[in-house]
Parts: structure tokens; sequence; C-alpha cells
């Protein structure tokens, strides 16, 4: 597989162009804003906690493929996580899209590991890696706002 | 075929570069300039003590008149070295519009504008209770000029500040027709040349323009080096934008003099071999000709309008009748950073995002654009490799 087609692969389209759990939370207890002030990528993640767990989470906002599809795929993997879990995910996935040893990493994603080939185009790896940051901002501060810059 | 004039094209024989609307690359008289100074010629100016110093003095001087040569301005010291278009800008916003400007008089940008044209005359308006909006553009991406007359009539405008040529769009704006009109009501007028001085012959008397500003690198020169053109009598009245050495005539504990133009803006030791390798820059541009540039980039652009237009789902933003050889477009469905990352592995260099003109993007309402921007390297060839990985990217995307 070339490195573009790792980095577009089917499951990774199919969640750009149907993005699971889009749209707003209201109310909810945590929210953060993501944005990439130089490209445009601009998403809210809003997610309700309840004694410690992740019961729902909702992402809205435009961007390219890449962070559409790893916002879609993060909240569909974290509902009913623990906050614990959800930030130890977190690490995992900005290890494997920002280090050449993830073995670990890639294990304990699942099938988040598709986004690997990310790696392979340094300036997509905060597309990728932007609804994460703003889950982690959300996660610690219950509301704010977060930039790649 | 003038990619033989760029040695990049030597070492990436396969690269298509579309990027030129934010830097071009470099003739090899360039390099060789930058190089050969460098080597063998290189020592500070204004010290004239000893040959070196002198002879790059001569050069720095013979770039000016280069300068002034390409502007066709009628002084040589109305030619002003910066670093680039964007402190050319803040030059002019610090030392004229905060200085001269009165408040509730108003500066005047158009929607078009690129940020470097933008926030500083905001910030400044703000510090020094100015005005500031800015003249709307029509959906084809041109500047209203029924509102531009309204709004310069009404607003007690005492800076009008526009892009030549847009970078976002392409548009080339009517500026033989608003400078006029600005100056009608007593107004200053400065022109950001940035995306204009590669494709469009400058001739600054007969624009009759206060200000005139471009960079050396969007022209095919170094980076780290740009031109800000001032009517003499102006820029005698502003006070200096920096201090510091080069500058002054006499210092003092108490007081301190200015030197003369052009030095009075120019503190502190300048990029020497930048400037001094603009001149080959210029007359590069100037052996070629803007004609023969204009014919050949007004190919291009007809080329791949006629066939971007052609591709279902994809739409151009910009359709100005006056255009330079630049095409911002869209895809249905398709963010403009998955194109450029898809035509980057076919080794076509495209730009993606908003293209510091956020207020261009706002009123098409979208978040951002692919460009691809032509220069003088470029050929039906490369238009065509572009089409074909545009082909691409709607494949995967299916």
């Amino acid at each position: 597989m070339s490195h573009l087609d790792q980095l577009y692969q089917d499951v990774i389209l199919d969640h750009n162009k149907n993005p699971r759990n889009f749209g707003r939370l209201s109310p909810c207890t945590h929210a953060s804003h993501g944005k990439n002030p130089l490209c445009g990528d601009d998403y809210w993640v809003d997610l309700i906690i309840t004694k410690d767990r992740i019961e729902d989470i909702r992402f809205e906002g435009s961007g390219c493929a890449i962070s559409k599809a790893s916002a879609s795929l993060m909240s569909s993997t974290l509902k009913g996580k623990s906050v614990q879990e959800a930030l130890t995910l977190k690490d995992h996935f900005i290890t494997l899209v920002t280090q050449d040893q993830a073995t670990d990493a890639k294990k304990a994603l699942g099938r988040l590991a598709i986004f690997e080939g990310v790696k392979k185009f340094p300036a997509r790896v905060k597309c990728a890696a932007l609804i994460w940051r703003a889950l982690e901002d959300a996660l610690q501060s219950s509301e704010g706002q977060v930039t790649t810059e | 075929m003038r990619k033989y004039d760029f040695p990049i094209f030597e070492h990436h024989p396969d690269l298509i570069y579309l990027d030129n609307a934010a830097t071009t690359q470099k003739p090899k008289s360039v390099i060789d300039c930058l190089t050969q100074f460098y080597q063998n010629d290189y020592a500070t100016i204004h010290r004239g003590v000893y040959q070196l110093s002198q002879a790059a003095t001569q050069k720095v001087d013979d770039s000016r008149l280069a300068t002034q040569r390409f502007v066709n301005a009628q002084h040589v010291e109305e030619i002003i070295f910066t670093r680039g278009t964007t402190e050319a800008i803040n030059l002019v916003a610090r030392s004229f519009a905060a200085t001269q400007l009165k408040p509730g008089q108003t500066i005047l940008v158009t929607e078009l504008d690129h940020h470097a044209n933008w926030v500083p005359w905001q910030q400044i308006a703000k510090e020094k209770g100015l005005g500031f909006e800015f003249i709307p553009i029509n959906d084809r991406g041109e500047i209203d000029l029924e509102a531009a007359q309204k709004m310069i009539k009404e607003r007690n405008v005492g800076l009008l500040a526009l892009s030549h040529v847009s970078n976002a769009l392409g548009t080339i704006n009517p500026i033989e027709i608003l400078i006029p009109m600005a100056k009608a009501v007593g107004a200053k007028v400065l022109i950001d040349g940035a995306q204009a001085a590669s494709h469009v012959q400058i001739d600054v008397q007969a624009l009759d323009c206060d200000f005139y500003c471009f960079s050396g690198h969007k022209c095919y020169g170094p980076t780290g080096i740009g031109v800000l053109y001032g009517k003499k009598a102006l820029l005698k009245a502003m006070p200096p934008y920096q201090f510091g050495g080069d500058m002054v005539e006499t210092v003092t504990q108490g007081y301190t003099t200015f030197a003369q133009l052009p030095e009075k803006f120019e503190a502190g030791t300048p990029p020497i071999a930048e400037i001094i390798a603009l001149k080959p820059a210029l007359e590069y541009l100037q052996g070629i000709g803007f004609l023969e540039i204009h014919r050949h980039e007004e190919a291009l652009l007809i080329q791949a309008t006629q066939a971007l237009q052609a591709i279902p789902d994809l739409q151009i933003i910009g359709t100005a009748a006056q255009k330079a050889a630049v095409i911002s477009f869209i895809m249905e469905g398709i963010h403009p950073h998955d194109i450029g990352t898809i035509l980057d592995a076919e080794n076509i260099a495209i730009r993606a995002g908003h293209h510091c003109a956020q207020p261009v993007m706002q009123h098409f309402q979208i978040p951002a654009t692919a460009r691809a921007s032509f220069g003088v390297y470029n050929t039906s060839a490369d238009v065509d490799r572009l089409v074909a990985a545009i082909e691409k990217v709607r494949t995967i995307f299916k």
C-alpha cells in the first residue's frame, strides 16, 4: 500500500463522509473548542461525564478528512470509557502519530491504529491530533479552547 | 523552457511548483549573486574606509537604482529597503498613519486584502481613534466600485490601502480608477504590490500612488528584502520608524539628528546580500519583459481555468474579469488540505488554507481553498499534470 493509500483508507473516508456522533451536546458537563488556525480545522467536543465515566460524547465543526475521521472514530471509541482510560488512549494516539516505535500504542488503540499512516505526512499530524488535544483540554478544564499553534 | 534557469528543477526534475503566490523559486543569477557576494565581496556598507566596503556600498546603491527603474520612481531616495511588504506596510502605518492622520479620519482597505494589509491598519486605527473599514467585493471577487465611490466620498478617508493583485483569488484590482477616486477627496493611497510585482508592470508615477510596496521573494528574488516606494515629500515629513545605527547624523546625550532619505528609514545593518541580489531578480523579470510574462501566464490561466471548470463538483472561487495567474478552488465534500496532500504525493506543490485572507474566506463562507498559482517557469504540461492529479483526488474520495 502506498503512503497515500495508508492515509486515506476506506474507514477514514467513510467516517469523513458519515461522521458518527456529529452535533453538539446541550447541556454537557465538559467541552472544549479545538482550532488549527493555519488550515481552519475547527471543532467543538462536548461530553457528559457522570461518576468519572463518559456517558456521552459528540463533536461538531469542520475540517479535512483526517481531522473529521479522527474526531468521529474517537467519539465512537470513548463512549463508556472512564476519564483515565480516555486520557491513556489520548497518550497512545499521540505516540502513534508521532513516534516510530509505537507497538504498545498500536495494540492499545485497536481500530484507532488506522491513523498510523498519518506519521508519514508530518503536515497532517496536527489534523489527526486536534480533536484529542481538545478532548484533553475538555477533561482537564471542563470548558476551554485549544489551538494547534 | 525557463525551468532551466532555476536550479531547483535540476534537483527536483519532477516538481510541479504551483505555489508562486506564496513565494517563487530563484533563478541561477540570483543564487550566484548571493553566493559570489558572500564568497568574494562581502563587507558591510557605509563604512567606506576600505575598498571592500566601498564596493559593497556601490552594489547596494546600484540595486536601489535598479529598483527605482523597476517601479519608475522619480527619485532614487524614494526607494526604502525593508524586510518585506509586511514591514513596509507597518512602517507606513506607524510612521505615516499614526502621526499624520487625525481622529475622525478613516483608513479604508478592501475585503480582498491580505492580513498584512489589514491588521496593521486595524491596530493603528484602534490605537489612534481612527476609523477602519473595508470596501466590499462582489461574488466574482471584484471590488464593488460603486460602494468604493460612496465610501470614499462619505467616510472622511485619510488613507486608502489596497492590494494591486489579490493573493487569494488573483483579482487584478482597478487601481488606476481607485487611486484618482481617493486622491480626489485628498486621501493618500498605499498599494500593496506583493502579489503584483512578478506579474504586472509597475509605474508609480503613472499610477500617482503615494506608497507602493512589494517583496523580493515573490518576484524571484531573495527572502528578507522588500521595497517601500514613497513620494519624497511624504517620506521627508514622516518620522523615523526604527532608531539605531545608520539612520542618524549626530548623536549626543540630549538629542539626535536623523539621516536623510532613504537612510532615515533603514536603521541597523541591512540585509546587504539580499538587497544586492534583488537586482538580478528584477533584471530577470525585465529580461523576459512584462508583455511576454503576461502572454505566457495568461495562456496558462486560460488553459487551467477551462480544464478545472470541466471537472464535476469543482468550483473556482474568484472569477474576476481581470485576473493574474492564480486559481483558488474548492471541491464538493473534499477539504482543501486533503487535495493538497494528494497533489503533493504527485509532486505538485499547491497551497491549501485561507491564504492569510480570512475576510475573503468569510465573504464566500468557506473555511479555506486550494490554490494553484503560476509563474514564468510553469508550462502547459504542468497544467495537464495538475488536472490529472485532481482527477486522482476525485477517485480517492469518489
